[in-house]
């Protein structure tokens, strides 16, 4: 994946500075989050503007524009072997309640630096490194050690649906084996890290299943509508014009992280058509639109999806036009969550840049996404295959009962 | 009316109509029909049209029965003929609408039932009732075609109904001398002219105005008025009906039913088959008089003949255990209601007399336990129909009574019974409610304001546990007589401290632009994610529905069932029709007391509605939150983790 490793972020980062207006603003976002971070759970209301999303602000310095502190890390990245990075600051903060000589945070701070590697991976793989480093004896001291990494890495950011659903998947997936029951302690532990490295192998070819599946979507002439930046459904993109289908796509400027200008420039590096319109121009360019495709920070019991602030105003726009709605998520996003309506889920929130000082007395809305029903999706592209969304309560009934 | 009812409608003769009728009109548009016909056409081509004409939504009839009466059959026979499969339908109600399987309902007795008929049964016509599984568009017309000579429907001689009438015998009677007078009533019925049938009409009319006089007088609580009360029902039937309907008669085609598994649902419309019922039930139970042509399938009974009855006969009714015949009289009296309540009821009341049970000498005592509990189950049947949760539970109990491993003595076989019964109250009912409490919890918030629907014992506790937990919200009771079932809800919320606010079913339109949340209870939960349950909560889900307001199902895994059901119609119960016309303590609205028995008064009380899965956002199970359309991958699931196979 050359495009987004970090040696072609540096190569490119001249041009990306110039269309960087607000370095500033962003690096403000980039400011490590208060440490109130688990009390926003038991209290949706206030919303104090430094209880930023761990989750948003990691997509912000992945998929956001480059920052200095983005560039640092990612010229560190360069340097050094993935393991040996230092650990930024707000992971040894967020890691001191849990002093140990191996830290599943700071293993998964580490991971996560891999831009193109998903949370939920890069936690799979921290999960994996500490049975690895496991100095346990028996067999319920492994499995309570994993048991406390999953949930420490769970309560590190509580707002990231895929980071939890991730853990809890790979506690189903590498407990619950047979080898438990007879082998001595260190074939099943070996069987143990064997099946944690398969689920991370798995969980990290999702996103190439996935443009399998998706790019079959995709024929020729069609427009597709995207939103936000999302590594799968460039992914699916990037299959389709490998293979000579030729599309036009339209991106929405997904405020304020900017995300559809990135988008916009991955595309225009693959030599495909794109056009950038900000997302209140969506239901007027709708009708030029063939299919819309979005990706998911989660997908949630009902089949619906919790995506980026817009989706499910684009959504509403699609199906009152008859279009269809793709959704690209790997199942490793499937949460047992149910939100009713978008203010029933925890708040992820991220500051929002308008640019010009707002007065005092005005609120903002700083809601990071929102929660599209499943009513309004077409299909939903997963490694699992090509789901309708009544199918995704099935599979987590499946994954999880 | 949406098409998918359509077949049914036109094939089966007895048109069913929409609503309520007037008997007077429908009794002049027969003759009207038969005299403007001349006197040579086949019967048949009157058939459907009179029919239609009765109904209020005229159905074409479907295309193939008219191609086959138009074009293959030979003159002389064709009455006959064409009329015997739609009389086969007739017969026999149910024609299964989508994929159902009602096994589990079918009560032993019903059980028994269908297998003596089994036995009686002529072994040639036994292909004829293959067919009727659901495909009998395809099958309708060969079965046409294929029907031996012998089988001539017999009992078309309208005297002999009418002769019927002014003994005030019941139907089956009826049908039985009908089949007496098979052979001449045949010929007889071909050489019928204009003026004949003019004549047979103004009979029957007669007959009727008679039997009805006699109607009114017996209204006692009599077993006698159960004679005299039947009788008004079925003579509107034969009236009406009467010159198509005899004609096929019901016996033949009743043999005709084979070893059918699963055994429909009793359908007490059936009358030759309500009778035989009758003769085995231990309770004696008076018929009202006036059903909605709609829902004549479903039993209904005239509400407190029952339990003077039973009490009486506490002592002669040795197969019955007393404990079980306690929970029976229970239901009977109303003093225990709820899907719960009732199924624990019952669970507890089987096992008490497990436990005093012994197997005969030399029976099994799987085989001889589930006899027993075939019977304790019909008798609770005849107190009152059985609820999904119930019929569940039942399978349950049967499949452990027969998964029993013969080796174990008797004792030891009891325990392990009395175990497994105590475990499914626990696990399945009580712990279930828990698990759902705990998800459905999360879902209030503060400043909420929760509308629920009559009393759900598991929204009860709901409300209750996020009050525990300090959650500032408001509970708006919606309530609806005649049962009023949410008063007591109501003020056992306004005990615990909870501000509620009490609003009739009319008022719901009105209070739910202030509510946010919907939590309803459900009797059943169907494998298309329809909801089963307290009639009204349609009408609540779909008001939610409108308002954009999320509509919160409770129910517990083993309520689920793997059933499709599109309507109330098919599968109902039917409640005291006193309790709609009468309101206790207001006599100067009591406007109906005296017009009761009319005939021209119908009066509906049902108990038990179906919500379209459309208007459920959620279901709240004990296997977590999950939409409606996972409801089959639970039923799935939770068959294959356990219960029963």
């Amino acid at each position: 994946m050359w495009w987004r490793s970090a040696s072609f972020i540096l190569d490119r980062n001249d041009n990306l500075l110039q269309d960087d207006s607000v370095p500033k603003a962003e690096s403000r976002m980039l400011s490590p989050p208060s440490s109130s971070m688990a009390e926003t759970l038991h209290n949706p209301n206030p919303i104090p503007i430094n209880n930023i999303s761990a989750y948003y602000q990691t997509r912000a310095a992945h998929h956001g524009v480059v920052t200095s502190d983005w560039l640092a890390q990612a010229q560190a990245a360069v340097g050094h072997d993935q393991d040996t990075l230092p650990s930024d600051p707000d992971s040894s903060r967020n890691s001191s309640s849990s002093e140990k000589p191996f830290s599943v945070i700071d293993e998964f701070n580490n991971w996560r630096k891999q831009p193109d590697l998903a949370e939920a991976v890069a936690a799979i793989r921290a999960l994996a490194s500490v049975i690895r480093s496991s100095e346990a004896t028996t067999m319920m001291e492994l499995q309570r050690e994993l048991k406390t990494a999953s949930d420490s890495l769970k309560s590190w950011d509580t707002t990231s649906i895929s980071l939890t659903a991730g853990c809890d998947l790979f506690m189903r997936y590498v407990t619950r084996t047979s080898a438990v029951e007879y082998e001595d302690f260190n074939a099943a532990k070996s069987r143990f890290l064997e099946r944690a490295l398969k689920f991370g192998e798995i969980s990290y070819k999702a996103r190439k299943i996935i443009a399998m599946l998706g790019q079959d979507f995709i024929f020729n002439g069609c427009t597709i509508l995207v939103h936000g930046f999302s590594r799968v459904v460039l992914e699916i993109l990037k299959t389709a014009a490998q293979s000579k289908k030729v599309f036009r796509v339209l991106c929405t400027e997904g405020r304020p992280d900017r995300t559809g200008l990135r988008f916009a420039n991955e595309l225009a590096k693959l030599d495909v058509p794109v056009k950038l319109l900000i997302d209140s121009a969506v239901a007027y360019s709708m009708d030029e639109v063939d299919m819309v495709i979005v990706g998911a920070d989660g997908v949630v019991e009902s089949g619906g999806i919790i995506n980026m602030m817009g989706t499910y105003q684009i959504a509403l726009v699609a199906k009152s036009m008859d279009k269809p709605v793709y959704v690209a998520a790997e199942s490793y996003k499937f949460a047992r969550l149910y939100p009713l309506d978008q203010k029933d889920m925890v708040p992820a929130l991220r500051a929002v840049d308008f640019g010009v000082p707002i007065p005092k007395k005005v609120e903002v809305e700083t809601s990071a996404r929102d929660y599209t029903p499943p009513q309004y999706l077409t299909l939903l592209f997963t490694d699992l295959g090509v789901l309708t969304p009544s199918v995704v309560s099935d599979e987590l009934i499946q994954l999880y009962l | 009316m949406d098409p998918r009812r359509a077949p049914r409608t036109v094939i089966d003769p007895k048109v069913r109509q929409v609503g309520f009728f007037a008997p007077p009109d429908r009794a002049q548009s027969v003759p009207l029909q038969q005299t403007s016909d001349s006197p040579s056409s086949p019967p048949l081509s009157d058939i459907s049209p009179s029919g239609n004409s009765i109904s209020p939504v005229m159905i074409p009839p479907p295309r193939h029965l008219s191609d086959v009466s138009s074009r293959t059959i030979p003159a002389g026979f064709a009455p006959n003929r064409l009329l015997s499969p739609l009389q086969r339908f007739s017969g026999e109600s149910i024609i299964p609408v989508g994929s159902y399987n009602p096994s589990e309902f079918a009560s032993p007795s019903v059980r028994d039932f269908f297998e003596d008929k089994n036995a009686r049964s002529p072994g040639p016509r036994r292909s004829r009732g293959l067919g009727e599984s659901g495909k009998f568009a395809s099958s309708l017309p060969a079965g046409g075609f294929e029907l031996p000579p012998e089988v001539k429907p017999k009992s078309l001689t309208t005297v002999s109904v009418v002769s019927n009438l002014q003994t005030n015998v019941t139907e089956k009677a009826g049908d039985q001398s009908n089949d007496s007078h098979g052979a001449n009533s045949k010929p007889l019925k071909e050489k019928l002219s204009k003026a004949e049938r003019r004549a047979l009409q103004e009979a029957q009319r007669a007959a009727k105005a008679a039997a009805k006089a006699e109607g009114n007088v017996g209204s006692g609580m009599s077993t006698k008025s159960v004679k005299s009360s039947k009788a008004p029902t079925q003579k509107k039937d034969t009236a009406s009906i009467a010159t198509h309907e005899k004609r096929g008669g019901d016996r033949p085609i009743d043999k005709d039913r084979k070893k059918e598994i699963p055994h429909p649902r009793m359908q007490f419309d059936d009358m030759s088959r309500v009778e035989k019922a009758n003769k085995r039930a231990v309770v004696k139970q008076t018929e009202v008089r006036n059903r909605v042509e709609l829902f004549r399938h479903l039993p209904q009974y005239e509400h407190g003949t029952k339990l003077p009855d039973l009490e009486k006969k506490l002592f002669r009714l040795g197969s019955v255990h007393p404990a079980v015949y306690k929970v029976g009289l229970r239901y009977l009296a109303g003093d225990i209601s709820g899907g719960n309540a009732r199924c624990i009821a019952m669970l507890q009341a089987f096992q008490e007399s497990i436990m005093e049970y012994t197997p005969p000498p030399e029976k099994a005592l799987n085989r001889d336990l589930t006899t027993k509990i075939n019977t304790y189950v019909s008798f609770l049947i005849n107190c009152r129909p059985l609820s999904i949760s119930m019929g569940n539970a039942i399978k349950f109990v049967k499949t452990r009574i027969a998964n029993l491993p013969l080796t174990l003595s008797e004792s030891e076989a009891k325990q392990n019974l009395l175990s497994e019964i105590n475990h499914f109250i626990n696990e399945k009912i009580i712990l279930a409610d828990k698990v759902i409490v705990r998800h459905a919890v999360t879902k209030v918030r503060d400043g909420d304001v929760l509308l629920t629907y009559g009393s759900s014992s598991a929204v009860e506790l709901i409300l209750l546990r996020a009050h525990e937990l300090g959650k500032k919200f408001r509970v708006v009771i919606a309530d609806s007589r005649p049962k009023l079932e949410g008063r007591l809800l109501l003020r056992r919320l306004v005990g615990k401290g909870i501000s509620c606010s009490y609003v009739y079913i009319n008022g719901v339109s009105y209070i739910m632009d202030e509510v946010s949340r919907v939590f309803l209870g459900a009797s059943s939960v169907l494998a298309n994610g329809t909801v089963y349950s307290r009639v009204g909560t349609a009408c609540v889900a779909m008001v939610a529905n409108a308002c954009g307001v999320p509509v919160i199902v409770c129910c517990e895994a083993y309520k689920f069932h793997e059933r499709v059901q599109l309507d109330s119609i098919c599968c109902n119960e039917l409640g005291d029709p006193d309790a709609i016309s009468k309101v206790h303590g207001r006599e100067e609205i009591n406007h109906l007391k005296d017009i009761s028995n009319d005939e021209n008064l119908q009066l509906l009380n049902l108990t038990y509605d179906a919500t379209p899965s459309d208007y459920v956002s959620m279901i709240i199970t004990d296997y977590g939150m999950i939409p409606p359309t996972s409801v089959p991958v639970i039923v799935r699931e939770f068959r294959k983790e356990q219960i029963w196979i």
